[in-house]
């Protein structure tokens, strides 16, 4: 398994070979508070780089889970679907949202490293 | 306007207070806990929020006080007992809700909580049926603090003994610290609990002896999710000056008298949907899954029909799932009737529930 990188809408992704794995930061959990439901995506499915690719819902509001990364989806991971709270206890371990058969790379190596992120989300305070 | 603020701005800060803009005051969201576990505790123990942003109103005046506000209040404000109270509201010519509100009987007159976004309104539309032979003040140097939860009345007896006494929907005045409060047994979360009326210079005392009783400090958040599961409408939401009180459901609170006699704003409406009917009417609704309904949510009948919209939804934390409320053509508003909610596209199964959601506490 690789190094996890970041995006700026605040996902992770790990990369086995050419299948990724995506999740939402311990950051988002923290600014989304307790969250109360989610929705990820069928495999099969093919998602854009920066495309809305699941849901994820804190008792205060909705927001879209984007994919940083394209490709055809392998498998969303049901435990958080019927566990939606687990996802503020781990979400950068067991409580990843899907995986991912990646098509280019380029688009994972173009992401933030961990470093990177954390100088991000201090300088960007929401 | 300048943002306001409740005299206990700096303390919810130092409380870890995470602040949204509300009804034109800067007020708590949540604190450190975050709102599902601050909803527990005010259900299992009891918590304290800061509702100082409310109206505040006092009336006082001859005799002729109460026609002027029974014209635009339908409560039975002539046997209203001196420190009992009633939930009520403000209604237009169509009987259209202007506020929801509490309207209580003092020595003097009346004083009524108006909600923080419609008190100036309120005022103007009151003061209209009123005469030189009536005062009025909304008194602005007087916080509110709400007690709410099993844990309230044992906790609030110690430190202002006889609170305990009261009933539900009743209050009177304490001596406490050489100052007059005044505590009313009532509140907005379906528990047990108080609403104590103190100065804007005594406030921070309270809370500090509420604190080293372990009440913790609820937000908005919470507020929101513990009314919603207690079946209470929040106003600007669930009612709106479109919306009179038959079609939301709460004609028991115009008084029994008042739908026979009439003599207030909107009766003749009234009378008509109440002999017949309103074509649409407030409900509970429970999504079937674990999806989330939203304000504006829209509602279809099994057969695909639109049929209504949601007017609030959430995650009930003690109810362990989703509940809303909305408004549904009056003929799929019978309990368990399958209705589909819209939510990003797709159509998730619901049906339509009993109110209140969770099972009210009230010492009366």
């Amino acid at each position: 398994m690789s190094e996890k990188k970041f995006s700026k809408k605040h996902e992770w992704v790990s990369l086995d070979g050419d299948v990724a794995t995506v999740g939402i930061t311990k950051h988002a959990t923290e600014m989304l508070g307790d969250i109360v439901f989610v929705e990820v995506p069928d495999a099969g499915k093919a998602v854009e780089k920066e495309g809305q690719a699941a849901v994820v819902e804190s008792t205060k509001a909705a927001s879209d889970v984007y994919s940083p990364i394209s490709g055809e989806i392998t498998e969303g991971n049901k435990a958080i679907a019927d566990d939606p709270g687990s996802v503020n206890t781990d979400p950068e371990g067991a409580s990843w949202f899907f995986k991912l058969k990646i098509k280019d790379k380029g688009e994972y190596d173009s992401l933030m490293s961990k470093d990177e992120y954390d100088k991000f989300c201090k300088e960007n305070p929401s | 306007m300048e943002v306001q603020k409740t005299a206990l701005y700096n303390y919810h800060k130092n409380l870890g207070a995470k602040f949204v803009p509300f009804a034109g005051y800067e007020m708590p969201i949540q604190y450190k806990d975050g709102i599902v576990k601050e909803h527990i505790s005010t259900r299992t123990h009891a918590g304290f929020f800061d509702v100082s942003h409310m109206g505040q109103f006092f009336l006082e005046g001859d005799e002729t006080l109460i026609d002027s506000l029974e014209k635009i209040i339908p409560a039975d404000l002539k046997n209203l007992k001196i420190n009992h109270s009633k939930y009520s509201f403000l209604l237009n010519n169509e009987g259209g809700i202007i506020d929801d509100l509490i309207i209580t009987r003092t020595e003097k007159g009346f004083c009524i909580i108006l909600n923080a976004a419609c008190k100036e309104n309120d005022i103007k539309q009151i003061s209209q049926f009123l005469t030189k032979n009536h005062k009025y003040l909304l008194n602005n140097d007087l916080s509110l603090i709400a007690l709410q939860g099993p844990k309230s009345v044992e906790i609030l007896e110690k430190l202002i003994p006889g609170v305990a006494d009261l009933k539900f929907m009743t209050g009177n005045n304490f001596q406490h610290e050489s100052e007059n409060l005044y505590v009313t047994r009532s509140g907005y979360t379906g528990e047990d609990g108080f609403e104590i009326s103190i100065s804007n210079k005594k406030v921070e005392k309270l809370i500090d002896y509420l604190i080293s009783n372990k009440v913790n400090p609820i937000g908005l958040g919470a507020r929101d999710t513990l009314r919603l599961e207690a079946g209470l409408c929040l106003y600007g939401h669930d009612l709106n000056e479109k919306i009179n009180p038959i079609e939301a459901n709460l004609k028991w609170a115009i008084a029994k008298k008042r739908k026979e006699v009439g003599g207030f704003n909107g009766w003749e409406k009234i009378k008509n949907l109440l002999a017949n009917g309103s074509e649409k009417i407030r409900v509970g609704i429970k999504p079937n899954g674990k999806v989330i309904a939203r304000e504006n949510t829209k509602i279809f009948s099994s057969d695909n029909n639109e049929i209504g919209f949601v007017t609030s939804g959430t995650f009930g934390p003690s109810v362990n799932a989703p509940v809303a409320m909305g408004y549904i053509k009056s003929e799929y508003s019978e309990i368990g009737t399958s209705i589909q909610l819209e939510v990003r596209g797709k159509k998730y199964g619901g049906k339509i529930s009993e109110l209140p959601f969770y099972k009210k506490s009230y010492v009366k």
